[in-house]
């Protein structure tokens, strides 16, 4: 009785609009004359978004490898298009990774950002929001038009409270994604021209000739491929990540770079199987060079968030390479990978936000023997590093042990190169730490540095909890979306040519 | 007698907008200039007024009066309210700016009721003779409003050649009207039609069709006759760009329907090519030259010429779909720019123009509500979602597509990106730029409010795009039968 009180409630609608409208309550009772208010409105804003988010985990059946807690509404029928929600072991994980970080980046910002505290909270949250409903959306355009408002609060996030550099990293962010998501419009007519609806399934279902699989595989990549982003259409990132605040840093890397992965699940993967096939080397090949190339390019950074930057890039790597082998155990390693990326990746960047605060350089040589005066938060820094270059017992070390497991039974060499990036990721990521936090106190500033105060406690231990949390037991990840890979790879093997060929 | 009475009964709106225009008009003699407001009021009135009689002659069926002169349709129904609507907003935009520069005159109300009115016959204008009787009549208006400020070289310059340019776009329009007088043997548009289809195309009909399409095309300002366009927007004081900007081009659709669509369809094939050049053409260099421009109405005005490229992108598709995308997008770019001058008037006071795109600078520390205003209206016409102006692009877009027009779309698109570059350079300068002005507004209370509506009303037809899409869509279907 009580179940069926609970899935009668639009779960989905709640996760994507609590956000926004708490945003824009945050907007209109806040200011910055009233910081204390603007700042607990939106904790608590975050608080009950992340909460309604929760019964997607404990209501969601595993069994089901099918869309649930599907909601269903015309909305624009002039062109057949429905608000369409509904989510499946890919995109639930996400989703709770969204709302979860939303709760995390205003803790974080807590005392941090003083200018426009209204705006900063409401941004953040209307950005959790539309992030969601780009994970729920089943019908394209209601996908597309999530995809694309959330560039307008991102844009605002980096320009606004950014580093010196921002304004350049922010329109470069802006037209890059945009020029990728126009093409994906592109597409999206052609294959309303070809079926009259926006429905996901509809798309599923419709036969392609190979030629017209090819185009829109095509401008999916361009659209998805930016976002994740994969070499060579990577160099937005560094620049955004850089510039960025501590908590669009951490939006960036832990969520939105997961759209373009999701996104290939959804779209550009099951509505074009056999371009994808046929692109497939190609995209294992681009996957390489992200795991092995921008590795090393890492390992010459200066520059901390850039190092983490160019780190995120090469570990996206590793979800793209387990997309296109179509393997259980590579496609399942691929999406452990994006949540615990979600993790690690927001942690490390929280923890250069630390010293930021405090020091207000990112460059790895005004630094040196942090450890010295900070002792509780080196041992958190130290302990996400490991989890960064993959270390056993984190969970960074699930997702590409399973990707590296799958290539080599692939083809030894893919797993070869993809198994550089144990050595590799651990070179920069330990190298870093090794200069930032260790050996003697390098200069004043350092000296005078104060260890984590509570709020900054709590934020890294939570993480670490998770981070250690899903090391040692993957378990609760890798049982929702077993289904809904199963059934996906059975999707991808049936061809979707006409029968009577191209 | 019956006849002449439904005839009447049919031009009610615009006969109750003549006597009005002619009442103030004649009013402003007699009144104080402190009781100027009696006239503003009185505008308003007329417009609802108008609004109310329009609603009420409204029927589905398709009626004509004065032997086909004239046609009311649902289309002109619905293209007149949405003008009403437009010069409703206009004249409480305008207000405080008219009275900070002592232009607060009755003529200036009187004359944009009488280029209402033209326009209204534009649309209603079933006879070669109504249309461009209805053109000169819009156009005389607003050649004189932009030499409004008499004593500004700047605004004479821009109404000289307005002037000039516009009346050899009406020489070319009337050359090629008699040209298919000549061929077809009468000036209504459904004889013509008829008489096309029945005869062998002649070069002497698509020379015709050449210059109609070149009148047309000069009163949109598409490339290649946009000349006009920046120094007009430049030169004119804001309220009269405001105007010239906006609702016109509503009616240079209705014109471009019954011409091109009612009239010359059997032509389409011709007239498809022509368009699709001057849309291409268009959107690239209106693109390209609003990226380098420091004025603010300059860039807007670039900017109109690329939005003019995508309207003719949906009507170049030559069907249903395709004119009522490009009504659509023309009804939201309409909304979307009279929104964009409010704001450069809100932003206007005594001896000062927030011409400037670095007038804006800073705007989010000094009045972040009407920063994020003009944030919804940049994003709008740039197309991003969740504001209407991405369901403007969309339609045209898929409407092209449909009719087969596949590397114009992708050029499009690419367009897209580079118009996006220079709103977000405002966007830009609003956020992420320090003041160097830091007086206090001094717009009154009703346009702060009725801007704000405005403004959050891009917003709402964007999440609910529907209601918007489906009186476009309907209306056109409904006269085109």
């Amino acid at each position: 009785m009580m179940q069926a009180d609970l899935t009668s409630i639009s779960w989905l609608s709640l996760a994507i609009w609590l956000p926004i409208l708490s945003g824009v309550l945050v907007l209109l009772l806040g200011g910055d004359h009233k910081a204390t208010l603007t700042r607990w409105l939106a904790l608590a804003g975050s608080l009950v978004s992340f909460l309604v988010t929760i019964p997607l985990y404990t209501l969601f059946d595993v069994q089901d490898g099918f869309f649930q807690f599907e909601e269903l509404l015309p909305w624009i029928p002039a062109f057949n298009i429905h608000y369409h929600l509904g989510i499946d072991g890919f995109s639930m994980p996400l989703v709770l990774l969204t709302s979860f970080t939303t709760v995390i980046v205003v803790l974080a910002a807590w005392e941090v950002i003083t200018k426009h505290v209204a705006q900063y909270m409401a941004a953040f949250l209307i950005m959790s929001g539309i992030m969601i409903g780009v994970f729920t959306a089943l019908d394209s355009m209601l996908y597309y038009v999530f995809w694309e408002a959330m560039l307008i609060p991102m844009f605002l996030v980096i320009g606004v409270w950014g580093g010196p550099n921002r304004v350049y990293a922010t329109v470069k962010f802006f037209l890059y994604t945009l020029l990728g998501s126009l093409l994906m419009l592109v597409a999206f007519i052609y294959l309303y021209h070809q079926t009259g609806s926006f429905e996901l399934a509809d798309y599923y279902l419709l036969p392609l000739s190979m030629k017209a699989q090819i185009y829109i595989f095509i401008a999916f990549f361009m659209a998805f491929a930016v976002k994740i982003p994969m070499w060579p259409v990577h160099t937005w990132l560094p620049d955004a990540h850089v510039e960025a605040p501590t908590g669009g840093s951490v939006v960036l890397a832990a969520i939105a770079l997961k759209l373009g992965g999701y996104s290939f699940l959804r779209f550009a993967m099951p509505i074009a199987p056999d371009a994808s096939h046929y692109f497939s080397t190609a995209m294992i090949v681009l996957s390489l060079i992200a795991v092995v190339y921008i590795a090393l390019v890492a390992l010459v950074q200066t520059d901390m968030k850039k190092l983490i930057a160019y780190s995120s890039i090469s570990h996206m790597g590793f979800v793209t390479l387990g997309f296109f082998m179509f393997g259980q155990l590579a496609l399942e390693g691929a999406l452990v990978q994006m949540i615990s990326h979600g993790f690690i990746s927001s942690a490390m960047f929280l923890s250069v936000g630390v010293l930021y605060d405090r020091v207000h350089s990112r460059e790895i040589s005004a630094y040196g023997g942090v450890a010295n005066k900070m002792p509780v938060f080196a041992g958190f820094a130290v302990l996400f590093a490991m989890a960064n270059s993959g270390l056993p017992g984190t969970s960074g070390f699930v997702g590409e042990f399973m990707v590296i497991l799958a290539a080599v039974k692939f083809n030894f060499w893919v797993g070869f190169f993809a198994a550089t990036t144990l050595i590799f990721g651990a070179a920069y990521t330990l190298w870093m730490t090794k200069r930032v936090f260790f050996g003697d106190v390098a200069n004043h500033h350092v000296a005078e540095l104060t260890d984590l105060n509570k709020r900054e406690f709590l934020i890294l231990g939570i993480l670490a909890i998770l981070v250690i949390g899903f090391g040692v037991y993957p378990q609760p990840i890798t049982e929702v979306m077993q289904a809904t890979t199963s059934e996906f790879l059975k999707h991808m093997a049936i061809s979707k040519l006409p029968v009577t060929g191209y | 007698m019956d006849n002449m009475q439904f005839d009447l009964l049919a031009l009610l709106p615009e006969l109750v907008l003549l006597g009005m225009a002619m009442f103030i008009l004649l009013l402003d003699l007699f009144i104080l200039p402190q009781n100027r407001s009696i006239i503003y009021g009185l505008s308003q009135f007329t417009l609802f007024a108008a609004a109310f009689f329009t609603f009420k002659t409204h029927t589905p069926a398709v009626g004509f009066a004065f032997s086909h002169m004239f046609i009311d349709d649902t289309l002109s129904d619905v293209i007149k309210m949405m003008m009403y609507l437009g010069t409703s907003l206009i004249f409480v935009y305008s207000r405080k700016y008219l009275q900070d520069r002592s232009l607060y005159r009755g003529e200036f109300y009187a004359m944009v009721l009488f280029g209402l009115l033209g326009m209204m016959i534009m649309v209603s204008g079933h006879n070669l003779l109504t249309i461009y009787i209805g053109l000169e009549l819009l156009s005389l208006c607003l050649y004189s409003l932009v030499a409004f400020d008499r004593d500004n070289p700047r605004a004479s310059e821009a109404a000289m050649k307005y002037f000039v340019l516009g009346a050899l776009a009406s020489g070319m329009l009337l050359y090629g009207m008699s040209m298919i007088y000549g061929m077809t043997g009468s000036l209504d548009v459904s004889d013509i039609a008829n008489s096309i289809m029945q005869q062998n195309k002649s070069p002497v009909l698509i020379m015709g069709l050449v210059f109609l399409v070149s009148g047309i095309a000069f009163k949109f300002g598409a490339v290649p006759f946009q000349m006009w366009v920046p120094d007009v927007y430049q030169g004119s004081p804001t309220p009269m760009t405001l105007l010239i900007g906006s609702v016109p081009k509503l009616a240079a659709f209705a014109m471009t329907v019954r011409l091109l669509v009612q009239g010359l369809h059997p032509l389409a094939q011709d007239w498809q090519d022509m368009l699709m050049l001057m849309a291409i053409l268009s959107i690239i260099i209106g693109n390209f030259s609003a990226i380098v421009q420091t004025n603010l109405k300059r860039m807007l005005a670039y900017s109109t010429i690329s939005h003019v490229g995508f309207i003719m992108f949906g009507m170049m598709s030559a069907n249903a779909n395709g004119f009522a995308s490009s009504f659509f997008y023309i009804s939201t770019y309409v909304l979307t720019s009279i929104a964009g001058f409010g704001i450069i008037l809100l932003l206007s006071r005594q001896g000062f123009e927030a011409e400037e795109i670095d007038d804006l600078k800073g705007l989010n520390q000094r009045h972040p509500w009407f920063a994020f205003m003009m944030l919804i209206i940049m994003f709008s016409m740039a197309g991003i979602p969740p504001t209407i102006g991405f369901y403007a692009k969309f339609t045209v877009l898929q409407a092209a597509w449909q009719a087969g027009f596949t590397w114009q779309v992708v050029l499009a698109v690419l367009m897209a990106v580079i118009g996006a570059f220079y709103y977000l350079n405002i966007v830009r300068k609003m956020y992420f730029d320090a003041p160097v002005d830091h007086s206090p507004l001094t717009a009154p209370i009703d346009m702060r409010f009725v801007l704000s509506v405005h403004s959050l009303a891009l917003l709402g037809l964007g999440l609910f795009p529907e209601i918007l899409l489906s009186v476009c869509g309907r209306s056109l279907l409904m006269s085109l039968q």
